[in-house]
C-alpha cells in the first residue's frame, strides 16, 4: 500500500478534468482511466478487488463512470462485469462469501466506510435486473415500495404522484393507468422490465444500474427500453452490463471491457468499438472470444 | 419349497432374457437395425411374460392349497370319524390332525388320526413338488410361445412398456384400494352405530360418557355419545400446540433461510428435522414425566391451580415435535422465492427486516399456509403424546390448564380391554374415526390445493 495513493488519484482526476494526455504506459490502464469524462464525475472505483471466498472475481479494477451517460460493461461471461456493478451499490454486501476491498466514491465520497450504510446508498444507487421480476403485489404498490419504505410521501395523494410520474418517466403509464391494482406480475416481459425500472426510479436515484436489462426480451420492447435509459441519462447516471454488443454500441457514451476480471480497456465506446487499444478488446468486438 | 418355486421363476425369467435376446438377433442374422425393437426389449418381453403370470400363479396356489388339502383331508376320513358330526366338529378333527402332523403331541394320538397327519403330510409335501413342477412347465411353456413370437417385426418394446405400464397401474390401484377399503369399513361400521345412537346426538350433543350396561339389567348409567367435548379438547390442544410451533418453527426457518451462514445452515437444518425423527412416544413420556409436573409446580408457584394432565403440557410438546413440521416446509417456501426478487428490494434501499417481511413472507404465504395445515391435520391425528399427556375425561372447556381429552384418546380407550363388536360404545370409536378422517381431509385438501397454486407461480 503506497502511503500517497490518494493524492495520486487526486492528480490524476484533475488531469482527466484539464484533457491532458497522460504518457502513460498501457500496463497501467486499470489503475488510471485515461479517458476524459465529457460530464461530472459520479463513481470513482479505484482497485477494486473482489474474493468470492477464496476465489478472486475481480483484479485491481479501477473506473470512472460520468454523470447524465449511459456507460456500459461489456466481456465475455464471468468476467467480473456484473460483479463490478454491485460493488458500485454494495450489493455484494448480501452475499456473505463475497468479501470486497478497495475504494469507490460516490459524489466524492466513499462508499465503502462504516459510515454509509448500504440500505441507504441503495436508494441513491437503484438497481435493475437481468429477469424482469416485479414483486407479486399490484402494479401501483410494486412502484409506491420504495418510496413508502423511505418516507418519501408524507401523504396518499403525494405518494400517487410519485407512483403516476415514475411510470410515466418509464414510459408504462399510459398502458397500465387503468389497471393500477392488477398483478405486476401479469404485465408482458417488457412491460414488466418497465415496471421495475419504474420502481427503480420512484426513489429518486442518482444513478441506476442496469444488469443486461433486455436480455430477456424481444427486439421491440428492448428498443423500448433503450429509449428509454436515453431519457433517464438527462437526469441520472446508467451504468448497464451487456452482452449484447450492438446495445453497448447504440445506447452508450461509454465502454468498458472485461475480461477474466480484470479491466482491460475502458474509453468513448465510439473508441472501444471502431479503434480498440487492446487486442482481447478487438478479439471481443469482433467475436473471436467470448 | 416356496423359495425354490420362486427361485425357478427367477431363473427361467433370466433364461428366458437371453434365450430372446439371441433370439431376435439370430432372426436378422446380427443386423440390429433391421429388428422393430432393440435385442434387450426381445429379451425383457420374454423374461416378464414368464416372470408375471408365473409369480401370480404361484401365489394364487399358496392361497388356495391349504383349503383344496383341507377338503381332500376330510374326504379321506373314515365314515365312522365323520358321521353324526357337525361340520365345527370335523374342523376340530382336522385341527388336531394339523398339530399332531406339525408334531405338537398333548397326549397319544388314536391310530386313525395318527394315519391322518401322515396322509397330511404326504398331501403338503405332495402338493410342494406339484407346485415347483406346475410352475417350471407353464414357465416353460411361456418360454416358448413367446420365442415364437419373436420376429423382424414383432413390436417388444411396445409390448414390454404396456406390461411396465401394467404394474405401476396395480401398485397404485392398491394403494388407492386400501384407502377406499378403510373409508368403506369406517362408513359401515359408522352407520351401525348411528343406527343404534342418531347423528344429530353424536355431532351436536355435549355429553361424552360413552359407559353401557355390560351386561343385561345392570343397573348402569346410560351411555351420552355427544362428540363435541371431545372435539373441542381435540382443537384445543390442537391449537396449543400449533401456538408453539407455528411462531418457532416460522422464526426457525426464516433465520435459516435469511440469516444463517451456510456452513451453521448445513449443521442447524439436520439437527432439526432429526427432531422429526425422534418417536412421539418419547415425546409422550416427556410430557408426562417432566413438562406437566414442571407446570403444575409452577401454576401452583403463580397461584394457578393446572391439572397434572393439563391440555397445556400436551400441546406445548406436541407443539415441538411439530417445529421441524412448519420449519421444513416453510424454510422450502421461502428458499422458493426468487433470489431475484429478495435482491430487488434490498436494491430499492429496502433492510433486510423489511425485505423478509413485506416481499419474502407474502410470497411465500401459500407455501407457508400449506405447511401450518399439515401440522395442523397431523396435530389432530397424533395419538401417542394425548394418550400419555392428555386426559381421559371429557370435560367441554376452552381453559388450556384442565385437563381434557382428544377423540384419538377416546378411540384408543374405547378399543383396548375386551371390547364386543356390537355395542354402541365400541362403534363409537368408528363414528369418531369417521370424523377425525374427515376433518383431516379436509385439512389436507386445503392444504394441498394451497401447496399447489403456489407451485405454479414460480416455476
Amino acid at each position: 500500500m503506497e502511503p500517497n495513493m490518494s493524492t495520486e488519484y487526486l492528480d490524476i482526476a484533475n488531469l482527466e478534468n484539464s484533457n491532458v494526455e497522460q504518457g502513460r504506459p498501457r500496463s497501467e490502464a486499470a489503475e488510471t482511466p485515461d479517458i476524459t469524462l465529457d460530464t461530472d464525475l459520479k463513481f470513482r472505483a479505484r482497485n477494486i478487488d473482489v474474493f468470492y471466498d477464496t476465489n478472486q472475481a475481480l483484479f485491481d479494477v479501477s473506473l470512472d463512470i460520468g454523470d447524465n451517460a449511459i456507460t456500459a460493461l461489456i466481456g465475455p461471461s464471468g468476467c467480473g462485469k456484473t460483479t463490478f456493478l454491485r460493488c458500485l451499490n454494495r450489493m455484494n454486501d448480501v452475499i456473505d462469501i463475497c468479501r470486497v476491498t478497495g475504494s469507490v466514491e460516490l459524489d466524492g465520497d466513499e462508499i465503502y466506510t462504516d459510515k454509509v450504510d448500504p440500505v441507504l446508498l441503495r436508494a441513491r444507487v437503484g438497481m435493475v435486473f437481468q429477469k424482469p421480476n416485479p414483486f407479486p403485489k399490484s402494479i401501483f404498490d410494486n412502484v409506491a415500495y420504495g418510496p413508502k419504505i423511505h418516507g418519501l410521501a408524507a401523504d396518499k395523494t403525494e405518494l400517487e404522484e410519485i407512483v403516476v410520474n415514475s411510470l410515466k418517466k418509464a414510459g408504462l403509464f399510459d398502458e397500465v393507468k387503468d389497471r393500477l391494482a392488477e398483478p405486476g406480475t401479469g404485465l408482458s416481459g417488457g412491460q414488466q422490465q418497465r415496471l421495475c425500472i419504474a420502481r427503480a426510479i420512484a426513489t429518486q436515484p442518482e444513478a441506476i444500474l442496469m444488469d443486461e436489462p433486455c436480455s430477456a426480451l424481444d427486439p421491440i420492447a428492448t428498443a423500448r427500453i433503450e429509449e428509454l435509459m436515453g431519457e433517464l441519462k438527462e437526469s441520472l447516471a446508467i451504468v448497464i452490463v451487456t452482452h449484447s454488443m450492438q446495445q453497448a454500441a447504440r445506447v452508450s457514451q461509454r465502454t468498458a471491457f472485461f475480461h477474466l476480471g480484470t479491466l482491460v480497456e475502458c474509453g468513448e465506446t465510439e473508441q472501444i468499438f471502431t479503434n480498440p487499444h487492446d487486442d482481447r478488446t478487438q478479439s471481443y468486438i469482433t467475436g473471436r472470444i467470448g | 419349497m416356496t423359495t425354490l418355486a420362486f427361485a425357478s421363476i427367477l431363473i427361467m425369467s433370466a433364461m428366458g432374457y437371453f434365450i430372446g435376446r439371441r433370439r431376435s438377433l439370430a432372426i436378422v442374422n446380427g443386423e440390429r437395425y433391421r429388428l422393430h425393437s432393440r435385442p434387450v426389449y426381445h429379451g425383457a418381453f420374454v423374461a416378464l411374460w414368464i416372470g408375471i403370470p408365473t409369480t401370480l400363479f404361484v401365489l394364487l396356489w399358496l392361497l388356495f392349497q391349504y383349503s383344496v388339502i383341507d377338503s381332500l383331508l376330510i374326504g379321506s376320513m373314515s365314515a365312522d370319524l365323520t358321521e353324526g358330526r357337525s361340520g365345527e366338529q370335523v374342523q376340530l378333527i382336522l385341527n388336531e390332525v394339523k398339530s399332531i402332523a406339525a408334531g405338537n403331541f398333548f397326549n397319544i394320538p388314536s391310530p386313525e388320526i395318527q394315519d391322518l397327519a401322515n396322509t397330511y403330510n404326504a398331501l403338503v409335501a405332495k402338493f410342494r413338488w406339484m407346485l415347483v413342477a406346475s410352475a417350471i412347465v407353464i414357465a416353460a411353456a411361456i418360454l416358448l410361445f413367446t420365442l415364437s413370437r419373436i420376429s423382424d417385426s414383432f413390436r417388444a418394446r411396445q409390448g414390454v412398456e404396456k406390461v411396465l405400464d401394467g404394474v405401476m397401474i396395480g401398485c397404485s390401484l392398491i394403494a388407492i384400494l386400501t384407502t377406499l377399503g378403510i373409508v368403506v369399513s369406517l362408513v359401515v361400521e359408522s352407520l351401525r352405530f348411528f343406527s343404534k345412537v342418531p347423528f344429530y346426538e353424536f355431532l351436536f350433543g355435549l355429553n361424552w360418557e360413552p359407559q353401557i350396561p355390560i351386561r343385561e339389567g345392570q343397573v348402569a348409567a346410560e351411555g351420552a355419545f355427544g362428540a363435541i367435548p371431545v372435539f373441542t379438547g381435540t382443537l384445543l390442544i390442537a391449537g396449543i400446540s400449533l401456538l408453539v410451533a407455528v411462531p418457532i418453527g416460522l422464526l426457525a426457518a426464516i433465520y435459516l433461510t435469511q440469516y444463517a451462514k451456510s456452513r451453521l445452515r448445513a449443521f442447524i437444518k439436520p439437527l432439526l428435522e432429526f427432531l422429526a425423527g425422534v418417536p412421539t412416544v418419547v415425546y409422550g413420556f416427556f410430557a408426562v414425566l417432566v413438562v406437566a409436573p414442571a407446570m403444575k409446580e409452577w401454576g401452583a408457584g403463580i397461584g394457578l391451580d393446572i391439572a397434572p394432565n393439563s391440555a397445556i403440557a400436551a400441546g406445548a410438546v406436541m407443539g415441538i415435535m411439530l417445529i421441524p413440521f412448519v420449519s421444513s416446509l416453510s424454510d422450502d417456501a421461502i428458499s422458493a422465492v426468487p433470489q431475484s426478487l429478495t435482491d430487488s428490494s434490498l436494491g430499492l434501499g429496502a433492510t433486510k427486516g423489511e425485505t423478509i417481511l413485506n416481499i419474502l413472507l407474502p410470497a411465500a404465504l401459500p407455501g407457508i399456509i400449506g405447511g401450518i395445515l399439515l401440522a395442523a391435520s397431523r396435530a389432530i391425528g397424533e395419538t401417542m403424546i394425548v394418550v400419555m399427556a392428555a386426559g381421559l375425561i371429557a370435560t367441554l372447556t376452552l381453559n388450556p390448564f384442565e385437563a381434557v381429552t382428544t377423540v384419538t384418546v377416546q378411540i384408543v380407550t374405547l378399543l383396548i380391554g375386551d371390547t364386543a363388536f356390537d355395542n354402541p360404545k365400541t362403534l363409537s370409536a368408528f363414528a369418531l374415526g369417521l370424523l377425525l378422517f374427515i376433518v383431516t381431509l379436509f385439512l389436507n385438501v386445503i392444504a394441498l390445493r394451497i401447496v399447489q397454486k403456489y407451485r405454479e407461480k414460480y416455476d
